[in-house]
């Protein structure tokens, strides 16, 4: 176990390499540059403004950047706000969009699997319908079409603050707007996994021997039906924990999921390259974490290199 | 599992879920589906809502002025009486939103078909090839596949749409020179989102082709000494008949969903061009506590909703039709 857990993460340097290569492809094949916003740009000014930012040529760039990154874990400086360096900014929204992702995640994984056990053994009841619903929802509404529903729904009642950040209230709206499309796959998942679950031998056995009803359901069967949602989690977590640029735009946070389409749209070759690692990682590590807690859940299963 | 009823069953069990209408052994799946209640409600609603919008094209994009233009003050709720394309009220601009959501209904259903087109051909292709050739192309194929998934899809969706919008419409413009723009715009759309739609698709089909190849009927194939080639086309392709239709169905919902998104970042189908997604957006930066322009978004996420609701149901209907693991817990 431990060999499998160390073999995959000696490979992480090299998928993160390759990510990073092929990112650096896609910006530098896409036309357009960073420096080309600014209008009457004299060719002196830009030139050295290339030189600045070491991009004058796609060779000049692999030359300098990766060595930073691999020897002073320097992102380098954004190449559109270039008195931010890539690392501050990563460093100050990041831990908003993991406060965040981490309480949507919380609470979506929490409600979700909750409301899917009830929705499976209570089938056609109101819990049933309950989950029915938040699932439709979560699955053909558009995420600002939520947020946005959400934030009036806020602002009318004058209950809790529908902007900004620092209090620890400030996460429960935009966590909310953020949990409810998980929260409902997760619901989906739950109530399916749960159905067939319900119906193998061994949880007729546990009734059988005089187990309570709660009892197998929410120890038993939970376990069993849990993995299904573990597998959806890691990819999701990776999403919720590095912010949503939707929840962050409605309710003015300032996270990092901005800057995945920002930097995009600005051509800021250098952040793009730091939040696609970013996010790399956190895919990363979440799916590691999501293989070893599989093992844990259903001791049947082994966690392959 | 055993059909007869065990009468000493200690456990209430809950009902399993309404199993779909037993096949006869004659019957196709396709017979199947149309007779499973879901699918049928489903696929109605669906029908009606591309009726709905397709053909009343005529309607609304025809004539010497389009009924789309502005013909009223903005953001009214009640228009001129008689006028039925008032009936869901007026616009920022003063444009009727019933004649923008039936023209937006239609674009984005087009930008939901196109992309899952695309991504269905591109997936299909890149699994097969991958499930059949096995060995170092598989390997390529499917590393391929995981690199695409961790990068973050909005970036490749807007670095493609500004590496090939611009070189496209300035070719469309000299060809068609009132609509090349658009047209350039809507084929690049389709070509972003299914570019970064048929991850799933591939992952399907391959691992549909590798349980595939190890079946029994395809050893008789080899045994008979058909060739590799006619296995492939006639035996085991028609067998991924069942899964391709299914997750094409669920690929269209969530293209249009991705189309939504791009509306809000203002990197959609231009306007004054709508779509459903578009709509909903105007409408979310309309919103404001103080006056409620219900009707902006009520309407346009309702006809959303609706469709995406009977797409994904379709999608599910056929896959309960269609699952390779009940199959194979019948036999």
């Amino acid at each position: 176990m431990t060999k499998v857990i160390l073999y995959r993460l000696l490979q992480f340097p090299l998928i993160l390499a390759v990510i990073y290569f092929l990112t650096f492809l896609l910006c530098w094949v896409a036309p357009g540059d960073p420096f080309s916003t600014e209008r009457n740009m004299s060719e002196t000014v830009r030139r050295s403004l290339q030189e600045r930012f070491h991009a004058e040529s796609p060779w000049k760039f692999l030359a300098y950047y990766p060595r930073q990154i691999l020897f002073h874990g320097d992102l380098g400086p954004s190449m559109q706000q270039p008195e931010w360096s890539v690392n501050d900014i990563v460093g100050q929204s990041l831990p908003v969009s993991v406060t965040l992702g981490l309480f949507a995640l919380v609470v979506g994984t929490v409600v979700g699997v909750g409301l899917g056990t009830l929705a499976a053994v209570r089938r056609g009841g109101v819990w049933d319908w309950l989950s029915l619903s938040l699932a439709l929802i979560g699955i053909s509404l558009p995420s600002f079409v939520v947020a946005a529903v959400v934030l009036m729904g806020a602002a009318a009642s004058h209950r809790l603050p529908v902007g900004g950040w620092g209090r620890p209230v400030d996460v429960v709206l935009p966590g909310l707007a953020l949990a409810l499309a998980p929260m409902a796959y997760i619901a989906r998942l739950t109530r399916v996994a749960m159905l067939d679950v319900l119906g193998a031998d061994y949880v007729r056995t546990a009734r059988a021997k005089g187990l309570g009803k709660s009892l197998v359901v929410w120890k038993h069967c939970l376990r069993n039906a849990f993995l299904p949602v573990l597998s959806y989690l890691g990819p999701a977590a990776a999403a919720t924990l590095t912010g949503s640029f939707v929840v962050e735009k409605v309710f003015n946070i300032p996270g990092l999921g901005q800057h995945f389409v920002n930097s995009v749209l600005n051509r800021d070759q250098t952040l793009i390259l730091g939040v696609v690692l970013v996010y790399s990682l956190f895919l990363l590590s979440l799916n590691l974490l999501v293989d070893v807690a599989y093992a844990w859940v259903d001791p049947r299963i082994e966690v392959d290199g | 599992m055993t059909t007869l009823a065990d009468p000493f069953d200690p456990v209430a069990r809950p009902a399993a879920e309404p199993a779909p209408p037993a096949r006869r052994p004659s019957q196709s799946p396709w017979a199947q589906a149309l007779r499973t209640p879901r699918v049928r409600v489903a696929g109605g609603v669906l029908l009606a809502v591309v009726l709905l919008c397709v053909g009343t094209l005529g309607w609304t994009v025809g004539g010497a002025n389009p009924r789309y233009e502005a013909n009223s003050s903005p953001l009214v709720r009640a228009g001129p009486a008689g006028d039925p394309a008032g009936w869901f009220g007026y616009d920022g601009l003063g444009r009727p939103l019933l004649v923008r959501c039936l023209l937006g209904g239609t674009i984005s259903l087009a930008v939901g078909l196109a992309s899952a087109t695309i991504s269905v051909v591109l997936g299909v292709t890149v699994g097969l090839v991958a499930g059949y050739r096995r060995g170092w192309v598989d390997a390529v194929l499917m590393r391929l596949v995981d690199v695409l998934y961790g990068l973050p899809y909005i970036l490749l969706v807007i670095l493609f749409k500004i590496a090939f919008e611009d070189p496209l419409a300035r070719l469309m413009t000299r060809v068609f020179p009132e609509s090349g723009k658009a047209a350039a715009n809507l084929i690049v759309l389709f070509a972003a989102i299914g570019l970064v739609s048929w991850l799933t698709m591939a992952r399907v089909v391959r691992g549909q082709v590798l349980s595939l190849r190890g079946q029994p009927f395809v050893e008789a194939c080899k045994a008979l000494g058909l060739p590799e080639r006619r296995i492939f086309l006639r035996h085991i392709l028609p067998n991924l008949v069942g899964p391709i239709t299914v997750y094409a169905t669920l690929t269209v919902p969530a293209a249009i969903l991705q189309e939504s998104f791009l509306s809000f970042l203002g990197i959609g189908v231009q306007p004054p061009l709508p779509t459903w997604g578009s709509l909903a957006s105007d409408a979310v930066q309309e919103l404001s506590p103080t006056k409620l322009y219900w009707w902006m978004l009520t309407f346009p996420c309702l006809l959303l909703v609706v469709t995406l609701l009977s797409l994904n149901f379709l999608g599910d209907g056929l896959r309960d039709v269609f699952d390779p693991k009940k199959e194979a817990a019948k036999v």
